[in-house]
């Protein structure tokens, strides 16, 4: 692979009529680290950086922390009834446990709330530059990196400043992915995608359509479920559907308990199939279709509630969309229905506007290749936090994942052959996936980690980085 | 890994918190005081957590489960008391020091592998093993025989206070202490040490030569562990934030936390 050649200094003047970039004075932060986000990957990365010695500026384009989870943000997924659908002990930063009085699936406002508490209870606020959103990030000789910000809704001029190193933490919930269709420009009804649903409100009184079948599709469907007069939920294959709670525990802390038994994922897949057989029981009779792939396959759906609804008729599932019409929509097999709202829970896409693609290496799709799903390829003093679709909580492995990140840039200073001997890996191992299933191939997956098989990955990674190891 | 902690969470206990407060709020980091097997919170609310609020130290002491006024929890095991501290700590505003006296100073050992604090001090450290075991039935056969087959630890008072505290108060001490889970007993016996402490944290240890419990070796084997000497207050007994001179060591620890930690 190539490597990309420095970019030169942006030259173009700036659009508020400030002096242009080449002209503007850059200001030497010296060994200070840039993170951009201030959400729960971002405050991980500046909580371990600070841990680990290092300087940090944050910058948060919003006004407060929690990133995804701060339901005033523009770009929050959130809507008023979002629980977790991993549970506590699964979700909770390793070092800063969840109160244990709380539910095992508490709600968004609360998760907002420990993220606030987090922030306050280590210091971080006073690294954070709120309100300001990055613009550029170029690499620069030795390593280095010149940051533009610039006050968000692009107001005020343009400042640049000169970094030991970035940790991008922009999240990858934000940016959200539609569908194209045939007719879908001409259809009269409304469409949406979930991140623009907030509120039940919203439903009540409309024929709903819900396409897709992740986390967020089930739910929605749910909710329509009991809002709405009526509840399409169109998915494009069988899913397993996990309930929030099996034998009366939270279903992710059995499944870890069956995880701690080190079983083949053969043994583990049968297993589970047997649990979800005499939980669940068998969809085909609900009007679901059987899913043809085994779990672990795909990003597991945890809702209990999906197949209650379904067997009360308030859920119909059908098919996948074919095409629009100006009144109706059209399935697979020729049946149409005439929703008057259409919510696409279709998911993210991941976007680095701030970054050339090739600094990511960028495929076409807008895919990045990355060691550990954090360190690119060919720039040492450049990293992603929380870039992770996990089968539990995102917040543990992000934390070991800025851990590692910290570690490697101390390593850079105390230790650099031991350093250069990790980018070896890096260049080696980018793309690899930490997980042992065969996944579905979509860009649903793309992020897709096993906790497990992640963290083990991750803990080889702080041994090796390890500063008294040798 | 942490399988067990996601697997099988410890179970939610009421915990007892007693605190003193700084009239002013200068910023310093909040005192957690964990008090050792036996005790509760109120050993620290006696003197300590008064006098560390009075200079400017927020100070919380709590009592593990199954002791002072906590709920009950028999069969609770390290995990669980480790569980309750780090609860305690993450709940406080500020990232905290966690001072462990006795076996609340094993307790702490765990949970500074858990949670990053701001620093960790440890009281006439019983940091576990056959020794502590040893040494306890040598001085006193009677009180910790019954705890070798999970009945309860007696610690004599002559053990636990100096002969400068009046008989009276130390006898009324010594009435107040509770007991330990049984499956708790052993692990300080056959638990495995804890893992090294996270974010790096400076650690005090502090204990006293006339110690019947904590012999000076045990204080300078667990000062040594973290490459520092124990600082040490001849004349008194175990229980230093209860025997008379006990201003005397709080004082110590909160100079060594304004000058060595920058609090």
């Amino acid at each position: 692979m190539r490597q990309p050649e420095p970019a030169d200094p942006p030259t173009a003047p700036a659009q508020d009529g400030s002096a242009p970039a080449a002209e503007r004075p850059i200001y030497d932060r010296g060994d200070t680290v840039c993170v951009v986000g201030a959400g729960a990957s971002g405050l991980a990365a500046v909580k371990n950086l600070r841990e680990h010695g290092f300087d940090v500026d944050c910058y948060e384009r919003e006004t407060g922390i929690g990133g995804a989870w701060n339901w005033r943000h523009d770009r929050s997924p959130v809507y008023a009834s979002t629980h977790l659908i991993s549970s506590r002990p699964l979700t909770q930063y390793p070092d800063f446990p969840m109160p244990d009085s709380w539910p095992d699936y508490p709600h968004h406002s609360q998760l907002l709330s420990y993220l606030e508490r987090y922030a306050d209870h280590f210091g971080l606020r006073q690294h954070i530059w709120f309100g300001t959103e990055v613009v550029r990030a170029v690499p620069v000789d030795g390593g280095r990196w010149d940051v533009t910000t610039r006050s968000t809704g692009g107001h005020g001029a343009e400042r640049t400043q000169r970094y030991a190193a970035v940790v991008v933490a922009n999240g990858h919930n934000w940016a959200p992915k539609l569908p194209t269709y045939e007719g879908l420009d001409d259809f009269r009804g409304t469409v949406i995608h979930a991140s623009a649903y907030k509120d039940a409100a919203q439903l009540r009184g409309k024929r709903v359509l819900v396409v897709g079948a992740g986390n967020t599709g089930c739910d929605l469907a749910v909710e329509a479920a009991q809002s709405a007069t009526t509840c399409w939920h169109s998915t494009r294959r069988g899913y397993w559907y996990a309930p929030k709670y099996v034998f009366g525990r939270p279903a992710d802390q059995v499944n870890d308990a069956v995880l701690a038994l080190r079983l083949p994922l053969r043994a583990r897949q049968w297993l589970f199939h047997r649990t979800l057989r005499l939980t669940v029981g068998d969809l085909t009779r609900f009007g679901l279709p059987a899913p043809d792939h085994r779990v672990y396959e795909t990003h597991p759906i945890a809702n209990s509630q999906l197949v209650y609804h379904v067997g009360h008729g308030r859920i119909t599932p059908v098919g996948d969309v074919v095409r629009f019409h100006r009144d109706s929509v059209e399935l697979n097999g020729g049946v149409e229905i005439e929703p008057d709202l259409v919510v696409f829970a279709t998911g993210y896409l991941p976007r680095f506007e701030f970054l050339s693609p090739e600094v990511l290496e960028l495929d076409a799709a807008g895919r990045p290749s990355l060691y550990l799903n954090a360190f690119p390829r060919h720039h040492p003093t450049l990293a992603v936090a929380g870039l992770l679709q996990p089968d539990s909580g995102l917040f543990t492995l992000v934390h070991w994942q800025t851990v590692a990140i910290a570690r490697v840039l101390r390593l850079r200073e105390t230790a650099p052959q031991r350093a250069a001997a990790f980018r070896t890996r890096v260049v080696a191992g980018a793309d690899q996936r930490w997980n042992r299933a065969r996944l579905k191939e979509s860009t649903r997956h793309w992020f897709e980690v096993s906790h497990t098989d992640y963290l083990r990955a991750v803990q080889r990674t702080l041994d090796e980085l390890e500063p008294s190891a040798r | 890994m942490r399988v067990a902690e996601w697997a099988r969470p410890v179970p939610p206990v009421r915990r007892e918190v007693l605190a003193a407060l700084p009239e002013v709020d200068e910023g310093r980091p909040p005192v957690l005081f964990v008090p050792g097997f036996g005790h509760g919170a109120w050993v620290f609310a006696e003197h300590w957590l008064d006098r560390a609020a009075s200079r400017g130290f927020p100070a919380h002491a709590v009592s593990l489960r199954g002791h002072g006024g906590s709920g009950a929890a028999p069969k609770a095991s390290l995990r669980a008391y480790t569980h309750d501290v780090v609860q305690v700590a993450a709940s406080l505003p500020r990232r905290a020091v966690l001072v462990g006296h006795g076996v609340g100073a094993l307790v702490v050992t765990h949970a500074l592998a858990r949670y990053p604090a701001h620093a960790g001090v440890l009281v006439a450290p019983v940091l576990g093993g056959w020794g502590t075991a040893g040494t306890a039935l040598r001085r006193n056969p009677v009180g910790t025989l019954p705890a070798a087959f999970g009945g309860r630890l007696r610690l004599s008072r002559r053990q636990l206070f100096s002969r400068r505290l009046p008989d009276a108060a130390a006898r009324a001490y010594a009435g107040r202490l509770g007991r330990a889970a049984a499956r708790a007993q052993w692990q300080v016996l056959l638990g495995r040490p804890a893992e090294p402490a996270v974010g790096d944290p400076p650690v005090l240890v502090l204990g006293s030569p006339d110690d019947r419990v904590v012999p000076l070796p045990a204080l300078n084997r667990a000062a040594a562990g973290y490459n520092a000497a124990p600082l040490l207050f001849p004349g008194m007994g175990h229980d230093l934030m209860l025997d008379a001179g006990w201003p005397e060591p709080i004082d110590a620890i909160l100079d060594w936390l304004e000058k060595d930690t920058r609090a």
